[in-house]
């Protein structure tokens, strides 16, 4: 196949596909880029031509009009079987064939390729450990494998030969939530490894925009709504039709695809439960911090430089400054605070959406960020709200 | 005259199966080419058929309409058509007797290759395969436990009509049954029927065991782990 | 004498070729179309009356054989293998060779030639179709169905006779086409016993060499009309009386 053009892997244009007798078409003089290396989802509808759009890429439907490059080369031009063996293809019922076994399966195109024997063997098991199956999985035929192993199989099957493409049609619909979640995650993980120019199809938004770089939202009769990134897809929906589509969730779903370690925490003073209100108060200001984290230091005796040990309160300077001008100056910092409600402590690589449940949960609008380091820092609401803007 | 009343009472004569067993053997191998050779050439041209049908569906209705017509002719009534054609002997037989497999070959040739889920002939295309290599390397063998079904029934069903075919002017285990009949002597009758059907019998658990051995992929269950 | 034994001598030569073929059908149309050849207790008529009489004899002894069993066994469910291996046996034993092996029987037991040992042989021809049929017919009911008609109170009896029962009919209408069919072409095999039918012409036409040609393919023709006739009407039958939407399979 010749190099890819600027970095495009496939190139629709004006792409329509009308079908004898129906009153619409299918597709309407889609327009749109893939880049090399991406993965873009399609989504939509039923109806929306999205299943069509991606038959059309490997010609399993002939289009009516317009074009589609392949890696610069024009799709029609080439013979058709060998347009099909340089694109790996992955359907929602799988389709392994039966007679075969696992091995034979994943071989099928290298075959089809001419590769010797030793090599195909040998790209097999590569597979097999790609995917997450183990090696003696290549003996057994397909009935003796569970679904979501059997779909691990289709996809290593689609790269067998190694093609720079991947076309996936719903491949996860059929499977269910839990293994679904893993057969993502370790989509995600195998795209990090081989970089491969992915076209994945689904109508599940919420899929899309966990698995795409980009996501093309398609209308009824294959039209284009958008095209664009989930972040600005989910920020600025082009019209009526896409913000329905997308939800009313969508700056929920925007937290989902940032982390913790994504946004601006705040310093706050670690000081024990003995310590008085007023030296807490002194110990934040002179910091500049404005969050105290009371620790419960009756696990260490020794006296430290800097109280540490695990949290067991979080409250707001500006409250604890006004405790202190109330009557007998506020007491301890640690009485009133309730022994079964510890502040809730987040990761630095969980998505934005936890963090926002945490600091629901925390009762006090901030939840602690949990760091090696002795210096302990806060999430906010405010800071959440923040970084979405 | 006194031993052939003896033999007339009873119902089969032991003797005369042990007097005549190289009868019974000459018998077998006429009746075993009879079948074979209409089973060949009728899964031949029925192959030819059902292509024809699978590649052009409007073709299916009318080939198995003719088909159906063929098989309800009495077997006995074929065979009289066909004598001031083609005489007496084989090939009047054999000419009816493939007539007869049509119906049963097309039907389940087109079954079995209609029955390879589409999700895999999808795949298949996907992948690159020609559509002969699709025929050759998926369809086919996925479709054979259909096709060996109908050869089985094909089977059984031609062993018995070459019984019939004895009557034109052919050997196998029909002329037994005829001698019989003609010499009002039950013995033959009883022993070209009960051989016709040991017969069936065998080539159908034969075929059976085929139909296992090619699909080793049918055997093995495996379930979630 | 047999007519059979004479077929064997016929003389091989006599066959008329394709050419030959045009004027044997202007015989055989003579042959068919002249009143003598109908007339009398040995003619047409009488044969082909002869011939559809055991058909619908044993089709319907068949059926009273069959069916009331199949019924029972498939509303209980039991015995299921019963049905297939009916049908192999059916298929594998050869209807020549059960016709012949009756007739010896039905001379030694006093029941004479013809008719009894062709009833017979025909009755056991047609009861695998039959109850294949009824069975599956009525076991092939969706238990959805008969649990709900159970479910509102029928009694077993109630249950089989209007709900089983009537879903069933096609199936069962169906085995019966398949018998009556099968029935009224091996019926042909009786004139190898002595029952004088449409098989008649066919084997006195084969004793006769070249000049019974007429006759042995006049009588073939009517053979398969007869076969051909009892499918269509059963088919129109059946079509008129089963009126089911084809989603109640």
């Amino acid at each position: 196949m010749g190099a890819a053009d600027g970095g495009i892997a496939v190139s629709i244009r004006d792409l329509t596909k009308r079908y004898p007798g129906a009153p619409g078409p299918a597709v309407q003089e889609l327009s749109l880029d893939v880049a090399a290396g991406e993965v873009v989802a399609l989504v939509g509808p039923s109806g929306c031509g999205k299943t069509t759009t991606l038959k059309m890429i490997n010609r399993l439907i002939e289009p009516t009009s317009g074009t589609i490059q392949v890696l610069g080369r024009d799709q029609a031009a080439l013979p058709v079987h060998e347009l099909r063996r340089s694109i790996g293809y992955v359907i929602q019922q799988i389709g392994l064939f039966p007679h075969r076994t696992v091995a034979a399966n994943i071989g099928v195109v290298p075959g089809l390729l001419g590769w010797p024997k030793a090599r195909i063997a040998e790209r097999v098991a590569e597979l097999l450990a790609l995917v997450g199956l183990p090696a003696d999985a290549g003996g057994r035929y397909p009935s003796e494998l569970s679904g979501g192993q059997q779909q691990r199989v289709g996809v290593a099957r689609a790269l067998a030969a190694d093609p720079p493409i991947l076309l996936m049609d719903e491949p996860y619909s059929a499977v269910d939530p839990l293994v679904r979640g893993r057969l993502q995650d370790d989509l995600l993980a195998l795209q990090a490894k081989v970089g491969k120019t992915i076209v994945i199809v689904t109508h599940d938004i919420d899929e899309a925009i966990k698995l795409g770089d980009r996501v093309a939202i398609l209308a009824q009769g294959g039209v284009l709504a958008q095209y664009d990134t989930p972040d600005e897809l989910l920020r600025a929906p082009a019209d009526e039709f896409v913000a329905a589509f997308l939800g009313r969730e969508r700056s929920l779903r925007r937290l989902g695809l940032r982390r913790a370690d994504d946004v601006r925490a705040e310093p706050a003073v670690a000081v024990a439960p003995t310590a008085s209100v007023a030296e807490a108060v002194d110990a934040a200001d002179a910091m500049g911090a404005a969050w105290v984290v009371v620790v419960d230091r009756s696990a260490d005796d020794r006296p430290a430089p800097a109280p540490d040990g695990p949290p067991v309160g979080l409250l707001a300077v500006a409250d604890l400054r006004h405790r202190s001008r109330g009557e007998s100056g506020g007491g301890a910092v640690g009485e009133g605070l309730d022994p079964e409600r510890r502040p809730a402590v987040v990761d630095p690589t969980w998505p934005l959406r936890e963090v926002l449940d945490a600091v629901l949960r925390s009762g006090c609008g901030a939840a602690l960020v949990a760091t090696p380091s002795p210096a302990r820092c806060v999430i906010t609401l405010d800071a959440l709200a923040e970084a979405l803007r | 005259m006194v031993a052939q009343a003896s033999r007339r009472d009873t119902l089969v004569s032991w003797g005369w199966v042990a007097e005549h067993l190289d009868d019974v053997w000459s018998r077998t191998v006429e009746h075993v080419q009879l079948t074979v050779v209409a089973l060949a050439l009728g899964f031949a041209l029925s192959s030819a058929l059902a292509a024809l049908a699978v590649r052009h569906r409007r073709t299916f209705a009318p080939i198995t309409w003719i088909g159906s017509i063929l098989y309800t002719i009495p077997s006995v009534a074929l065979f009289g058509m066909l004598i001031p054609v083609t005489g007496l002997g084989f090939w009047t037989a054999e000419i009816a007797l493939v007539s007869y497999t049509i119906l049963i070959f097309v039907r389940n040739i087109v079954a079995g290759i209609d029955g390879v889920p589409a999700p895999v002939v999808e795949a298949a295309d996907a992948m690159g395969y020609t559509r002969w290599q699709r025929l050759r390397s998926v369809e086919l063998p996925l479709a054979l436990p259909t096709i060996v079904a109908g050869l089985r029934i094909a089977a059984v069903t031609v062993i018995g009509l070459v019984t019939v075919a004895a009557v034109v002017g052919n050997g196998g285990y029909g002329a037994f049954i005829l001698d019989g009949l003609d010499r009002d002597f039950p013995t033959p009758i009883v022993v070209g029927a009960v051989l016709s059907v040991l017969l069936a019998a065998a080539v159908d658990a034969g075929l059976a065991c085929a139909e296992r051995a090619l699909t080793p992929w049918a055997r093995r269950r495996g379930g979630a782990r | 004498m047999s007519a059979v034994a004479l077929a064997g001598t016929v003389d091989l030569a006599g066959t008329v070729g394709l050419v030959g073929a045009v004027g044997l059908v202007g015989d055989v149309w003579r042959y068919l179309t002249t009143s003598s050849s109908w007339s009398g207790d040995s003619g047409l008529g009488a044969l082909v009356r002869a011939h559809l009489w055991i058909s619908l004899v044993s089709t319907v002894a068949a059926t009273a054989l069959a069916v009331p069993p199949a019924v029972w066994l498939a509303h209980r469910r039991r015995l299921p293998l019963l049905s297939v291996a009916l049908v192999n046996i059916g298929r594998a034993v050869p209807s020549f060779a059960i016709v012949a092996f009756v007739f010896p029987l039905s001379i030694r037991y006093g029941f004479g030639l013809g008719f009894w040992p062709t009833c017979v042989a025909l009755v056991a021809l047609g009861i695998p179709p039959i109850f294949t049929n009824t069975y599956a017919g009525v076991a092939g009911v969706a238990p959805d169905v008969v649990e709900a008609a159970r479910g509102v109170g029928m009694t077993e009896g109630q249950v089989l006779a209007r709900v089983e029962l009537p879903l069933a009919l096609p199936l069962v209408l169906t085995g019966l086409r398949l018998s009556a069919v099968q029935i009224t072409a091996t019926a042909t095999l009786g004139a190898f016993v002595g029952y004088e039918c449409l098989g008649t012409p066919i084997l006195q036409g084969l004793a006769r060499g070249v000049a019974g040609r007429p006759q042995l393919v006049g009588g073939a023709l009517l053979v398969i009309v007869a076969a051909l006739a009892t499918d269509a009407v059963i088919g129109r039958v059946i079509r008129r009386v089963v009126r089911w939407p084809s989603g109640l399979r």
